[in-house]
C-alpha cells in the first residue's frame, strides 16, 4: 500500500491555514460580548495573561507534537499523540478526542457556516431592505425552523447546511495544498480587507446620521473602559481563558495534524507565533471594532446589554445587523451585509476545513483510503451528525454537540497533551524539540511555563469549570463550605449539566405552578439533550473502535513499537 | 471617550499590531529554505 503524498504548498500558505484555523466566528461574535460581560476593558489583562501563560505554549506544544511525530508518517491524533509515548497503547485514546471533536464541532459549525452563506445571498438580493427590527429578527427565528419558510425556498437551511458541506467536502477533496491552502490564501486577505472596512465604519459613526443615536466611539469606550474590580473575580479569569482557548483553536488536534506535515527541521517557533498573534490582530483590533460600535451606535449600551443578555453575540449579527445595515443606504447595506457575513463565512470556512483533517489522517493512512473518498466520507459523517442540529435546534441539540464536544473535549484534550509533553515525553528534549529549526528566540522562561504553568493553569479552568458555585459566585461559596453548609453547583457546571440540573429545576418550577404546556414542552427538551448526548457517545465509540483496528493492523504489519 | 478607555485600547491594539507586523515581516524575509538538505 502506498502512502498519500500530502504537504504544504508554501510556508505562508501553512501560516495561514494556521491562522484560518484559528480565525473563527468566535473572533467577531464571542470576544467582544466576553469582554462586555467581564469588566471591558479590564478583561484584556486576564485575556493577554492568559494568551502568554496558556495560549502560546499550548501553540507551541501542538506545532511542535505534529511536526516530530509527522517525521514517522503519522498523520491522525491518535497516533501522533502516542508517538510522544510508544511504549504506552492508551495514549491513541486520548487522541480519539482529536478525532471525535473535530467531527463533532464540524456537525454544527457547519450549521453556522450555512447561516452566513444565506445571509450573504439575502443581503446581495436585498431581502432585509424594508424590513423593521422585529422583522429582521424574526427571519432568523423562521430560518432556523426548518417546517417555517420566510422567502418561499422550503427547507431552507437544510439546502443551505447542504452546500455548505458539500462545499468543504469538494475542497478537502482537492487536498492541503490544492485544497486547504488556496482557500486560506484567497480567504484571509477577503477576511481581513472586509474587517478594515466595516471596523472603519463602526468607529466613525456619528451621532445624527445614517440613524445612528450615538457615536460608534460610545460603544468603544463601553468595551474597553477599565473596570479594575473585575480582576479580582475569578469567574472573569475563568471567562478570560476559555476565550484565549476557543480563538486559538488548540485542544483539537487540528494544529497537530496540520503541523504533522512540515519537514523535518523546518521552523515551528516563528511559524506559531505569527499564526497566533495573526488570530490576535483579527480578534483584539478587528473584532472589538464592529459588532459592538455599530450595534451602540444605533441601539445604546442599554439595548445592547438587553439584546446580548437575550441572544449574545449571535443576536447581534443575525437578528440586528442585517437592519442596522440598511440605515446606511441601499448601495452601502448590500455592500456591508456581504462584507460582514462574508468574513464570518471565510472565518468560518477556513476552520470547519482544518476539521476535516484528523479524519481523513486516520483514513488515508492508516486505511489507506483514498483522499476523495476520506473527504466524502468526512461530509457524509458531518452531514450525518449535523442534521439533528438543524432539525432540532430549538430542542437544545446544538447546544449539547458546543458543550460537549465543543468545550468540555477541549480542555480535557489540551490538559492532557501538556502533561504528555511536559512530564511523559520530557521538556528538555520537548524544548530541544521547539527550538529544533527555529529562526526566532523564544524566552528560556518559556521552558518553566510548558512544564508547571500551563498544566497548572489548564487544571484550574477544567476543575473551575466543573465545580462552578451557583451565580458563579465563589466567595459566597467558599465561605459557605467553610461554615460547613457543603457546595452548591451552578446549573452551567460540568457537575449541573451532566444530571441536567437546569432542565430539571425548570420542569419542577414548571409543576410547581401547574403549566403543564411547559412541562410537556421541558420534558421533550429533555429528550431531545439525552438523545444528542447518546448519538455523541455512539460517534466516539465508533471512531475509538476504528482506532483500536488501526493500532491492530499497525501491529501486524509493523510489530510492537519500539 | 474616557481617558481610561482610550489608553487601554490605544495600548493594546498598537501592542498587537506591532507585534503582529513584526513576525509577519520576519517570516516574509526570512531566507528560503533549500529542500535538497533533507
Amino acid at each position: 500500500m502506498s502512502k498519500p503524498n500530502e504537504g504544504w504548498g508554501s510556508r505562508i500558505g501553512l501560516i495561514l491555514a494556521m491562522a484560518g484555523n484559528a480565525v473563527g466566528l468566535g473572533n467577531f461574535l464571542r470576544f467582544p460580548i466576553q469582554a462586555v460581560e467581564n469588566g471591558g476593558g479590564a478583561f484584556i489583562i486576564p485575556y493577554l495573561v492568559c494568551f502568554l501563560l496558556m495560549g502560546v505554549p499550548l501553540l507551541l506544544i501542538e506545532w511542535t507534537t505534529g511536526r516530530f511525530s509527522g517525521q514517522f508518517g503519522d498523520h491522525t491524533t491518535p497516533f501522533l499523540m502516542q508517538r510522544l509515548d510508544p511504549k504506552r497503547a492508551f495514549w491513541k485514546y486520548l487522541g480519539v478526542f482529536g478525532i471525535f471533536a473535530n467531527v463533532a464541532v464540524a456537525a454544527y459549525y457547519c450549521y453556522v457556516e450555512s447561516w452566513t452563506m444565506a445571509y450573504i445571498y439575502h443581503s446581495a438580493i436585498g431581502t432585509f431592505a424594508d424590513m423593521d427590527q422585529a422583522q429582521v429578527a424574526g427571519f432568523f427565528t423562521a430560518y432556523t425552523d426548518t417546517y417555517q419558510t420566510t422567502t418561499g425556498i422550503p427547507y431552507e437551511n437544510v439546502i443551505f447546511f447542504v452546500l455548505c458541506v458539500v462545499l468543504n467536502t469538494w475542497i478537502l477533496s482537492k487536498g492541503l495544498a490544492g485544497g486547504v491552502e488556496i482557500t486560506a490564501k484567497i480567504g484571509m486577505p477577503l477576511l481581513i480587507l472586509f474587517g478594515i472596512f466595516l471596523a472603519i465604519q463602526g468607529v466613525t459613526l456619528t451621532a445624527g446620521e445614517k440613524g445612528a443615536q450615538f457615536d460608534g466611539l460610545v460603544g468603544l469606550d463601553f468595551l474597553w473602559t477599565p473596570q479594575f474590580d473585575s480582576l479580582t473575580n475569578p469567574s472573569v479569569w475563568l471567562a478570560a481563558a476559555g476565550q484565549v482557548f476557543f480563538t486559538l483553536s488548540v485542544g483539537m488536534g487540528t494544529v497537530i495534524c496540520f503541523a504533522s506535515y512540515i519537514k523535518k527541521r523546518r521552523d515551528v517557533a516563528l511559524n506559531a507565533m505569527t499564526a497566533g498573534w495573526l488570530n490576535e490582530f483579527v480578534e483584539v483590533v478587528l473584532g472589538a471594532s464592529i459588532l459592538i460600535p455599530i450595534c451602540v451606535g444605533y441601539f445604546g449600551i442599554d439595548g445592547v446589554v438587553d439584546r446580548v443578555n437575550s441572544g449574545g453575540g449571535f443576536g447581534l449579527a443575525f437578528q440586528s445587523l442585517p437592519y442596522l445595515f440598511q440605515q446606511w443606504g441601499d448601495l452601502l447595506a448590500v455592500v456591508a451585509g456581504i462584507a460582514f457575513f462574508g468574513l464570518l463565512f471565510f472565518a468560518g470556512i477556513t476552520s470547519s476545513l482544518a476539521m476535516g483533517t484528523p479524519w481523513m489522517g486516520l483514513l488515508q493512512y492508516e486505511f489507506g483510503w483514498k483522499r476523495e473518498t476520506a473527504a466524502w466520507s468526512f461530509g457524509a459523517l458531518v452531514l450525518l451528525l449535523g442534521l439533528p442540529t438543524v432539525l432540532f435546534y430549538d430542542k437544545g441539540v446544538f447546544g449539547e454537540y458546543d458543550y460537549w464536544a465543543g468545550t468540555v473535549c477541549l480542555f480535557f484534550f489540551a490538559m492532557m497533551e501538556s502533561i504528555l509533553f511536559a512530564w511523559v515525553f520530557g521538556i528538555d528534549r520537548g524544548w530541544q524539540e521547539i527550538n529544533d529549526g527555529a529562526e526566532i528566540r523564544l524566552p528560556r522562561v518559556y521552558k518553566f511555563i510548558l512544564k508547571f504553568i500551563t498544566p497548572a493553569l489548564l487544571l484550574f479552568v477544567f476543575i473551575g469549570n466543573l465545580f462552578i458555585p451557583i451565580g458563579a459566585d465563589w466567595g459566597a461559596a467558599v465561605n459557605n463550605l467553610f461554615a460547613g453548609n457543603g457546595w452548591q453547583f451552578d446549573a452551567s457546571s460540568l457537575v449541573g449539566t451532566v444530571s441536567n440540573a437546569g432542565l430539571k429545576a425548570q420542569i419542577a418550577a414548571a409543576e410547581l405552578a401547574g403549566n403543564s404546556t411547559a412541562v410537556a414542552q421541558l420534558e421533550e427538551r429533555l429528550w431531545y439533550v439525552n438523545g444528542a448526548r447518546l448519538l455523541l457517545l455512539t460517534t466516539f465509540v465508533f471512531i475509538t473502535a476504528l482506532v483500536y483496528i488501526a493500532y491492530r493492523k499497525r501491529l501486524r504489519t509493523q510489530g510492537a513499537p519500539a | 471617550m474616557s481617558t481610561a478607555g482610550f489608553l487601554m485600547m490605544t495600548i493594546t491594539m498598537s501592542l498587537v499590531t506591532a507585534i503582529t507586523v513584526y513576525l509577519v515581516w520576519r517570516v516574509l524575509t526570512a531566507p528560503q529554505p533549500n529542500d535538497d538538505e533533507e
